[in-house]
């Protein structure tokens, strides 16, 4: 092996990085989806009787929308702590698949550095960087950074403007705001297989995963069946990739 | 701030970091086997699809397949646009303004 091949082999600095300033530009599409579905858990969670500082500290802290309609929800409820906490766990543990995911295109970056990208990483971020990586093989820590802390920053603004404007929208779902997450999820997932071109066995992956999910969620909860769903379809796929 | 609310939010911030960080950090130091970097591949597929499923199958615990699963009705211009136009934003525009346009006559 000459010395050009070892230094295309090692994952260590490409000559091309993406910058900072092109993830921002990246993540700009799906602002919307931030702003909306953003907006839409500030009114919940104002709603649910959680004051500005608590609604600040949920978006700062937690920066999870599915948690955080989760926690509102479950507040207004009167639930316990304890209760309130498994449930989000069990909702977030596909981030574990999503951070394992992304693993290979960060490896040559030490524990901290991942860590900092992993703080960050959400379902929408995720998939913008898998669609990059999808083009390029290759994802650029700046690029990351850039894409995250914009995602992450919409968030907590979006947030709070439906914590200050909640008291006004007295029906959120009018407007449709209920569907930006389902949209951006189908615009992602679209995106995804469009990239990757190998349309059959995404497609039957996709359409196993959305089988799973359904029946497990029905019979047992929908966190679950997310994660069910994920780990089978996934299986699946690998075994019959390898056998043709 | 409330006690109860402030342990709650620091509580479900502690495990939705861990998932998030921990295998970002952990597989970096280990190398995947090459079946376990074609599982890999599969997951973000299968994890939209699922999440997809759900919002668009299933309303108030139970199984939907009627007219009158307005989001399922919304869910067909929203993934054409996506295949159409390969735009993130625009598929999440016309998903919303689908459901609230259906929302309003139905």
């Amino acid at each position: 092996m000459n010395l050009e091949t070892a230094r295309i082999d090692s994952h260590a600095a490409p000559e091309h990085e993406d910058s900072f300033i092109k993830g921002v530009k990246d993540c700009l599409p799906t602002l919307l989806g931030y702003l909306s579905i953003g907006f839409a858990a500030g009114v919940v969670e104002k709603t649910a009787g959680l004051t500005i500082p608590e609604i600040a500290m949920m978006s700062i802290i937690l920066y999870a929308g599915s948690a955080q309609f989760i926690a509102a929800g479950m507040i207004a409820a009167g639930s316990t702590a304890s209760s309130i906490v498994i449930t989000i766990l069990f909702v977030n543990l596909r981030h574990l698949l999503l951070s394992a995911a992304l693993s290979p295109y960060f490896r040559h970056l030490t524990p901290l550095r991942n860590l900092l990208i992993g703080s960050l990483l959400t379902d929408e971020t995720f998939g913008v960087a898998i669609t990059e990586s999808a083009k390029k093989n290759k994802i650029s820590e700046k690029w990351m950074h850039g894409l995250n802390i914009t995602a992450y920053l919409n968030w907590i603004l979006a947030n709070l403007a439906g914590a200050f404007l909640g008291q006004w929208i007295s029906n959120p779902e009018k407007l449709g705001l209920d569907f930006a997450l389902p949209a951006m999820f189908i615009g992602l997932l679209v995106l995804t297989i469009l990239s990757r071109s190998k349309y059959a066995m995404d497609i039957i992956v996709g359409l196993i995963a959305m089988l799973i999910a359904i029946v497990v969620s029905l019979v047992w909860s929908a966190s679950m069946g997310v994660i069910a769903a994920t780990i089978a379809a996934s299986t699946i796929g690998m075994v019959v990739e390898k056998s043709k | 701030m409330r006690m109860d609310i402030f342990l709650i939010i620091i509580g479900a911030a502690l495990v939705t970091f861990i998932p998030r960080v921990l295998p970002l950090m952990l597989l970096s130091r280990v190398n995947l086997p090459e079946w376990g970097m074609r599982w890999l591949n599969y997951v973000p597929i299968a994890v939209m699809a699922a999440l997809v499923a759900q919002a668009l199958f299933i309303q108030d615990e139970h199984f939907s397949l009627s007219s009158n699963n307005l989001e399922l009705i919304a869910a067909l211009p929203t993934f054409w646009v996506a295949v159409k136009t390969r735009s993130l934003l625009g598929t999440v525009v016309v998903g919303m303004i689908s459901l609230m346009v259906l929302r309003f006559f139905l």
